[in-house]
């Protein structure tokens, strides 16, 4: 059978100590022996690794950042399709999603498929609505509160507790083990990424992931539980492994069969002393890890291509239980042409 | 003054110092510029060459090309002799 | 040279930028700086030239065209809507009166907006007097003219109690009520809060008094306010009331006012993504509002008529300001600065606004980071912190966008005059809606003590008034 010839854009390409899932991603769909894809990288920074992997990424070029609006965005989009001509497009970004699936029948207008939560899915698995949506599919969360200025948290310091994690909007979090550590990580996560800022209580036990993939129907095509071997002072996963643990599964399923959940999604929970397991995050996409699940028997990357574009989609029920994965960096050479060619013209 | 010889610009307007690693980029008018101080033509050159081209007052150009001279010597790019 | 028979160039500024690895740069997305070069057709520079810079330009073909998304977007869900223009966002005559002539009632919050209001031809009864502060004499001339009067606090209820005999009617009034609403911060200053049971107590002590007529229910939750959701809970809460009303006082109220505080797309200050991205949209306001009211209790037959007081999001999109660039400079630090002849006395949203300033003639798409700061002498004039902009040079016009709301109400005169405002009206004619002041009209309320009529001047010589020198007491 021949494979099917498919352009796929993917976002996503830092490929760094703190990687985005671009990279993982592509390793999968290029692992397909369904498609021969060209991959199209979009990235939003000049020393992006991923573009300068050229045995996988064909073509890079720069997009503007989600900040700029999702009119310059789709614009952008527009002329790289008049171009490459893409089916799918995968956005990785927990940032840049909300342009994305506002955006979406705008990309299906143009031709371009892809299979993202919807609006409603994505606003309520937000950091700063975990309680109601504990309440809601009735999931153990830990407390966590929003706060909106700077005012706030001077007149809530008194109460707090120590330690706490900080979260920004979007990105990052930092455990703040006293007032000052905590004033320093509020101010820094609302410079870089607004309000609200994030307060959540701190659970003692171990973090586990798991990484799944819903048809948003309810069915959950894959999932794959992990847990961190080691980590990195980022607290990045620098090797993990998989897990055999049925209530992770169970939890997975729950969740992705009550929200109907569409696309990717990497769970994030801590499992207490007493075996309870807390629900901390939801990633709206496949975390950077997702090739871990592809070596363990389910290609989630290629499973996501067929649903956005509409094909028959099996059921992965296994997966290798103590596969590892272990993280490594590697340097690659580069011509300062290509690096010109990126910064000057915008594609490469 | 003088263009650092070790720079390099390329026809894009893509300048690069090996000294300090440091890459920057130029507008058209800019790139014309830096050509111009590289074929060693003195700042009144410049300017009566620009002056005859753009649609510009000769003030207004006087200032454009003397901070554009000083961000190039703070940049290491141009140096007194 | 080649040029010399052609026409000179367009002049950008020759600029050379550090290509910084960490941020992405804008090669490639020229879009990002399509140049304003006209408003409504009508070109930016001649604007500038004709009315001076700094302008307020205002678009009637969007006012009305905003006006009626927003309208249709209710009137398609709800059986009786009415809007009522905010006099505060813009109280501009001319602005007034196009919102009157789409229908609007007039809503106000002082006695000035009200004379206004009466001085613009609104009918008496469909002026809706809100706010805090309400004379004795602005409450009978309210009462007087049978105005829906919005009651803020006990005080002025009992008040309203003790006037009403005289005007041999019953006053038509409402209550304000605030509420939690999930929004931060709630705005209970205003009002009667509904949680303790405060809006209650009001409410009974309206009706059991017999002297006034309880007309409706008001609330207005906030300002700018990026959840519509809120809005539904805030309608369940005073339809809630309004059922309750039903069972003890066996009275259908005649309308809820759910007052204001849509968001216009503006993009607030510390938020990631643009508010154009973010900020519902009137369909989204609308079908949280009716939809929590359709379901609610309210008996089908008797709906209530749903009254709107949205201001901002019906007038930011129609206002841009044309300014120009006075200077370029650099800071201590190497950073980029530019000053415009605009500052925060035109701009009072920049303190919460990040702007979107666009350039109003052609360059190419080389951009610098640069801050912008207003022509006061003042440190807090910054109109932007960063904005990535093509390099101006003096005198180029820039065109400030969606500044309709606020600012030609909360500007300020401080060591300038504020500029013209104009209107280009459906047919692309420009009319001036408001002059420039002027030294005189700044000083006309002024009042000089005859004592002081006369100084010294700064070399000791004395002036003369009317002939007659006037000695002045310098020994301190």
């Amino acid at each position: 059978m021949s494979k099917r010839k498919l352009t796929i854009a993917i976002t996503g390409l830092n490929n760094t100590d703190n990687p985005g899932p671009g990279i993982p991603v592509i390793r999968g769909i290029l692992d397909s022996k369904l498609f021969d894809a060209r991959i199209i990288g979009l990235a939003y920074e000049n020393l992006e690794p991923g573009i300068y992997m050229r045995d996988l990424v064909d073509k890079s070029y720069h997009i503007p950042y989600p900040s700029a609006g999702s009119d310059i965005l789709l614009k952008r989009i527009e002329h790289i399709n008049k171009i490459e001509k893409i089916d799918v497009l995968i956005p990785n970004f927990d940032a840049e999603l909300y342009s994305f699936i506002k955006s979406s029948e705008k990309l299906k207008k143009m031709g371009i498929a892809t299979f993202l939560p919807t609006m409603e899915q994505f606003e309520e698995r937000h950091k700063w609505n975990l309680c109601e949506f504990g309440k809601k599919y009735n999931v153990k969360v830990p407390s966590v509160k929003s706060f909106y200025s700077e005012a706030e948290l001077y007149k809530a310091a008194p109460g707090l507790t120590f330690p706490v994690f900080v979260k920004g909007k979007f990105y990052d979090a930092y455990l703040a083990t006293n007032a000052e550590q905590l004033r320093m990580h509020f101010y820094k996560l609302y410079s870089k990424w607004g309000f609200p800022v994030l307060l959540q209580q701190y659970i003692r036990g171990t973090e586990v992931n798991v990484v799944a993939l819903g048809d948003g129907h309810g069915k959950t095509i894959g999932a794959v539980p992990m847990r961190k071997q080691y980590i990195t002072d980022k607290g990045k996963a620098w090797a993990g492994i998989t897990l055999d643990d049925e209530k992770l599964i169970e939890i997975t399923h729950k969740i992705i069969k009550k929200s109907k959940w569409r696309g990717g999604m990497e769970l994030e929970l801590i499992k207490d002393e007493m075996n309870n397991l807390y629900l901390i995050e939801i990633n709206p996409r496949l975390p950077a890890w997702v090739y871990l699940a592809v070596g363990a028997g389910q290609n989630l990357p290629e499973a996501l291509v067929k649903l956005a574009l509409g094909l028959k989609t099996n059921k992965y029920t296994k997966y290798d239980i103590g596969k590892l994965f272990i993280r490594y960096s590697y340097d690659l050479i580069c011509k300062l042409e290509e690096f010109e060619q990126l910064s000057l013209y915008g594609e490469l | 003054m003088k263009i650092n010889k070790k720079i390099a610009i390329s026809e894009s307007g893509f300048v690069f110092n090996p000294t300090t690693g440091d890459s920057y980029s130029l507008n058209p008018i800019a790139a014309e510029i830096l050509d111009m101080l590289k074929k060693d033509l003195s700042e009144d050159e410049i300017t009566d060459a620009l002056l005859e081209k753009y649609d510009v007052t000769a003030s207004v150009l006087h200032r454009s090309i003397d901070e554009f001279i000083d961000t190039l010597k703070e940049m290491k790019i141009l140096e007194n002799e | 040279m080649e040029n010399y028979n052609m026409e000179k160039l367009n002049f950008e500024r020759p600029i050379i930028r550090k290509i910084n690895t960490g941020i992405s740069n804008k090669f490639g997305m020229k879009t990002e700086f399509e140049p304003i070069k006209h408003i409504d057709n009508v070109g930016v520079k001649g604007l500038a030239a004709e009315y001076g810079s700094p302008v307020f330009v205002l678009s009637e073909k969007t006012m009305r065209r905003t006006f009626n998304d927003a309208k249709r977007a209710f009137d398609t869900r709800y059986p009786k809507v009415q809007f009522s223009w905010s006099y505060k966002t813009n109280y501009l005559n001319a602005v007034c009166n196009v919102f009157h002539s789409e229908g609007s009632w007039a809503e106000v919050v002082s006695r000035f907006e009200y004379d206004k209001a009466i001085a613009n031809g609104v009918p008496g009864n469909k002026i809706i007097f809100n706010g805090p502060d309400k004379t004795d004499d602005d409450l009978n001339t309210a009462i007087k003219n049978d105005s829906f009067i919005h009651i803020d606090h006990f005080d002025e209820l009992y008040k309203l109690i003790e006037l009403a005999p005289k005007h041999h009617k019953k006053p038509k009034v409402a209550i304000r009520v605030n509420m939690d609403t999930g929004i931060y911060p709630m705005w209970d200053r205003f009002g009667f809060n509904y949680e303790n049971g405060e809006a209650w107590e009001a409410i009974s002590k309206i009706i059991i008094s017999n002297k006034l007529e309880f007309t409706g229910l008001h609330t207005h939750i906030g300002t700018f306010i990026l959840s519509a959701s809120a809005y539904a809970i805030a309608a369940s809460k005073l339809a809630e009331l309004a059922v309750r009303i039903k069972l003890k006082f066996h009275k259908d109220i005649s309308y809820i006012d759910m007052g204001g505080g849509f968001a216009s797309s503006n993009t607030l200050k510390g938020s990631y993504l643009m508010g154009i991205d973010t900020s519902p949209s009137f369909d989204d306001y609308a079908e949280a509002i009716t939809t929590a009211l359709i379901n609610s209790d309210i008996d089908p037959d008797n709906m209530p008529l749903l009254i709107l007081e949205t201001g901002r999001a019906l007038i930011d999109d129609a206002g841009s300001l044309i300014g120009s660039v006075v200077a370029n400079k650099k800071l201590s630090d190497g950073r980029k600065a530019t000053i415009m002849d605009f500052g925060v006395n035109l701009l009072f949203t920049s303190f919460w606004y990040d702007h979107k300033i666009t350039p109003a003639q052609d360059f190419s798409h080389h951009s610098e980071t640069t801050t912008l700061y207003g022509p006061l002498c003042m440190n807090i004039d910054q109109i932007r912190e960063s904005i990535s902009l093509p390099p101006l040079k003096r005198g180029d016009l820039v065109v400030v966008s969606k500044v309709g709301a606020y600012n030609m109400t909360q500007w300020m005169q401080f060591i300038m005059m504020r500029p013209k405002v104009v209107l280009i009206d459906k047919k692309g004619e420009v009319h001036i809606i408001r002059h420039n002041e002027t030294r005189e009209f700044v000083e006309s309320l002024e009042e000089v003590p005859l004592h002081l009529k006369k100084a010294k001047d700064v070399n000791g010589n004395k002036h003369k008034h009317n002939g007659k020198p006037v000695e002045i007491d310098s020994k301190n």
